[in-house]
């Protein structure tokens, strides 16, 4: 707790994020009004005690719209992250334990994705099996397959080359054990790092999806469907584009602010024990 | 009046006390050397007097250069440094502008620092450190570490400088280039009559270097005096350990030779380089046709410069590394390399170079330790605690610190667990690949004594890999000298030092610093 006081774009960070997700959370129990409920006849209100940002061309509650769309985005871009980091952190290990004709393939089949825009390939799944969150969290997460690869197999490059993984080898150790017991906990920081980061993308490349109606279905919602709804209204109502809007902007930069921060309270933590064996 | 005079310097960052008041004076053409261990602020001191001090330390105390004091304004320091101090760093790699050619960085070092009157010139300063004006043309990469050295010796020359700070230059050098950059830096000094501050923490280094010298510990400065009244009558404590350390005086009982335990017959390990297949280019031949045997209860020593082989060998013998022709036979077994059998695996252990590259940060001592125990499947838990007891209490340290993680150790602890993990096996054979190299020069003594300590309690046979040949002949009942992947002379320690025959055992024994006297 001392650690994440003391780097204070990580508390701020940190908190911001904590904030939207929390803010998500609550949706799942409680919102302020059922976020399927149309009614016309309150349409178009301005903030207001009873709706605290308004109401929505179709008269529902924004604020309950946005908690409910900041839910949608974080479990969207979370899941991609799991996905990514779930098979190309391995994928990474096994290129850099193994080597030769391993890391070749892994390196290749990386180059592939990167090769593809993430949205045709939304597109494609959206064409095959129609469009929906899961095919969201699909598509987002594949592309983050090959980013965790790398920075997982550039890591362990560096810590595989150290005289302690020598050592295990020497013990008889496989490369899947080596890569399990000495790779991995030293890149384990990297990759949290990078997760923060992949998870910001995640959230607008999910408001992405969603805004040209490859995403979220109504009638639930995300941040991205909210601009959607929004855009053809934006001259005559434009604060129903900044509520979705600035949130997505908000929850960026929070989780931007948090990655960065991550990344220098782990440097420093490492710097003060002298240890230059791990991977920051 | 003095050229520099430093009196009450204190170097702070944060709460901690890097250096603690240092007083010391510095005149025209002497030659001042600077002893301390790491993390003693001896580089610290020297980075104080040229204002290079990193960003958070707080310098108390004062600098009178010529009687003045330092500049305060970054710029005006910038331009003293570049008139008045010349500085020679430890790795000239890092150093040289990798994208420049070497001789077009002497160049802007005497514009920047003559304005008009230019009295030196590019091919002067690189005759002077010994080298050809073709060496000029090429691009650090192109040179080999001691050509590098020479470089950062002609621009730290080119302003003229008064003082030569030369801060661990010869460290990363091996043994022969070492002592011709020591002699070229002595003969400079003599010439231009310039004044060196020589920070080492090798005493005899410093001991064929100055005149004059200082011992630094904790960030204090213990004992300062003439080189040869400190050497010969050390006051301090601190100054006599480090003296007796220095000499190497492990002398070795005679280990009595049982039957040959490793046989290594014609090895050979070939490096592909670039190409494909039919434009392939020639193989790099790191091991070339080596044959040697090692008799159990040994201590057989290879010696050689950088890059003749020794460590690929030694990778080789422990199944790192596969070698691509020959065979080595462990107790009547053959093998290659990697292909070592798993029931003999625990019979060869290795101990590292680096003891802060060998443990795994993220795991306690204990389960480093424990990882070879893994090759002696029959194991109870109960007995594998004994073992990992009975091979930290071996090296000397208690069987609490199995719940630690290697950063609370310090370099010299480290190197003793490495030992115990390759002791808790109980293997026959313990390749050493540089022992005593990363360690601080107060603790090599102690470890070289627990190995001794440890062969004869243990009946354990050594292979050293060594580019020290002091150590080598304090520890060593049989030298190989290796150069280019092929061994070329073989024998007894006192025989090979008292008469080498081939050219780079001549070379290597004539490139030994004199042992320091008083």
């Amino acid at each position: 707790m001392k650690r994440i006081l003391a780097h204070p774009s990580l508390a701020i960070g940190l908190a911001a994020t904590l904030f939207f997700a929390l803010l998500g959370l609550v949706s799942l129990f409680w919102t302020p009004y059922p976020i399927a409920q149309i009614e016309i006849g309150r349409r178009f209100l301005g903030p207001s005690a009873e709706h605290w940002l308004g109401t929505d061309n179709l008269g529902r509650d924004m604020f309950s719209l946005m908690m409910s769309g900041t839910l949608t985005s974080f479990v969207v871009a979370a899941l991609a992250v799991a996905i990514g980091a779930g098979i190309g952190v391995p994928l990474g290990l096994a290129a850099a334990a193994w080597g030769g004709p391993v890391e070749w393939l892994v390196l290749r089949f990386t180059d592939f994705i990167f090769a593809f825009p993430a949205l045709i390939v939304a597109i494609l799944i959206s064409t095959l099996i129609g469009p929906g969150s899961i095919n969201a969290v699909v598509a987002i997460g594949v592309f983050n397959i090959p980013v965790f690869a790398r920075v997982a197999r550039g890591g362990a490059l560096s810590i595989a080359t150290l005289d302690f993984v020598a050592a295990g080898r020497l013990a008889g150790f496989g490369n899947a054990q080596i890569a399990y017991r000495h790779l991995l906990p030293n890149i384990m920081s990297l990759i949290i790092v990078q997760g923060t980061i992949q998870l910001s993308l995640g959230i607008l490349s999910e408001a992405g999806l969603s805004y040209v109606g490859l995403g979220t279905q109504p009638p639930s919602t995300s941040l991205g469907l909210m601009l959607k709804d929004a855009q053809s209204l934006f001259l005559l109502h434009p604060f129903l584009t900044f509520v979705p809007g600035l949130c997505i902007v908000l929850i960026v930069i929070a989780l931007n602010i948090a990655g960065d921060g991550l990344r220098d309270a782990i440097d420093a933590r490492l710097r003060a024990q002298g240890s230059s064996n791990v991977v920051a | 009046m003095s050229l520099l005079e430093v009196s009450g310097l204190s170097v702070r960052f944060g709460d901690s006390d890097a250096v603690t008041d240092v007083s010391f004076r510095l005149e025209r053409g002497q030659r001042f050397g600077v002893i301390g261990e790491s993390g003693s602020g001896k580089t610290l001191t020297a980075l104080a007097v040229t204002g290079l001090l990193p960003d958070g330390a707080q310098v108390g105390g004062t600098i009178l250069l010529d009687g003045a004091p330092l500049p305060t304004i970054e710029r005006d320091m910038a331009r003293l440094r570049g008139k008045r101090i010349g500085m020679v760093f430890q790795e000239p790699m890092t150093a040289l502008n990798p994208l420049m050619r070497v001789g077009d960085q002497i160049d802007e070092a005497i514009r920047l620092n003559n304005g008009e009157y230019n009295t030196v010139d590019v091919a002067g300063l690189l005759a002077e450190v010994g080298l050809e004006p073709r060496h000029g043309e090429r691009f650090a990469h192109q040179l080999s570490g001691g050509q590098r050295q020479r470089v950062m010796i002609a621009m730290a020359l080119a302003s003229q400088p008064d003082i030569l700070i030369a801060d661990e230059p010869t460290s990363a050098l091996d043994l022969i280039t070492q002592r011709r950059v020591l002699d070229l830096i002595a003969e400079i000094c003599a010439r231009r009559q310039m004044a060196l501050l020589f920070i080492s923490h090798d005493l005899k280094a410093v001991g064929a270097l100055c005149t004059y010298v200082a011992v630094m510990h904790k960030g204090r400065l213990v004992e300062s005096g003439p080189a040869a009244s400190v050497f010969a009558n050390p006051q301090q404590d601190y100054t006599r350990k480090l003296i007796a350390a220095s000499r190497f005086d492990v002398r070795p009982e005679v280990h009595r030779r049982g039957a040959t335990l490793l046989e290594v017959d014609n090895v050979r390990r070939d490096y592909r380089q670039g190409g494909a297949w039919l434009w392939a280019q020639k193989p790099l031949r790191a091991v070339n046709e080596v044959s040697l045997s090692i008799a159990s209860g040994e201590c057989l020593a290879l010696v050689g410069p950088s890059g003749c082989g020794k460590t690929t060998l030694a990778k080789i013998v422990v199944g790192l590394d596969t070698a691509t022709s020959g065979e080595i036979r462990l107790g009547g077994t053959a093998y290659h390399g990697a292909d070592l059998p798993k029931a003999l695996r625990r019979d060869i252990s290795l101990v590292f170079q680096d003891p802060f590259g060998s443990f795994n940060p993220r795991q306690t001592i204990a389960a480093s330790l424990g990882e070879p125990l893994r090759l002696d499947p029959g194991l109870s838990p109960l007995d594998r605690h004994a073992r990992l007891v009975e091979a930290i209490e071996a090296v000397g340290l208690n069987a609490a610190m199995l719940d630690r993680y290697p950063h609370e150790f310090s370099g010299g602890q480290r190197q003793r667990l490495a030992i115990a993990r390759a002791l808790v096996t109980k293997p026959k054979l313990v390749v050493l690949d540089e022992p005593v190299s990363a360690l601080d020069v107060s603790v090599r003594g102690e470890v070289l004594a627990l190995l001794a300590r440890l062969q004869t309690e243990f009946g354990l046979t050594y292979l050293i890999i060594s580019h020290d040949l002091d150590m080598v002949r304090a520890v060593a009942d049989r030298v190989l000298v290796m150069e280019a992947g092929r061994i070329v002379e073989e024998g007894a320690p006192e025989a090979i030092f008292t008469n080498p025959q081939h050219t780079l055992t001549r070379d290597l024994v004539a490139a030994r610093l004199p042992e320091i006297t008083g």
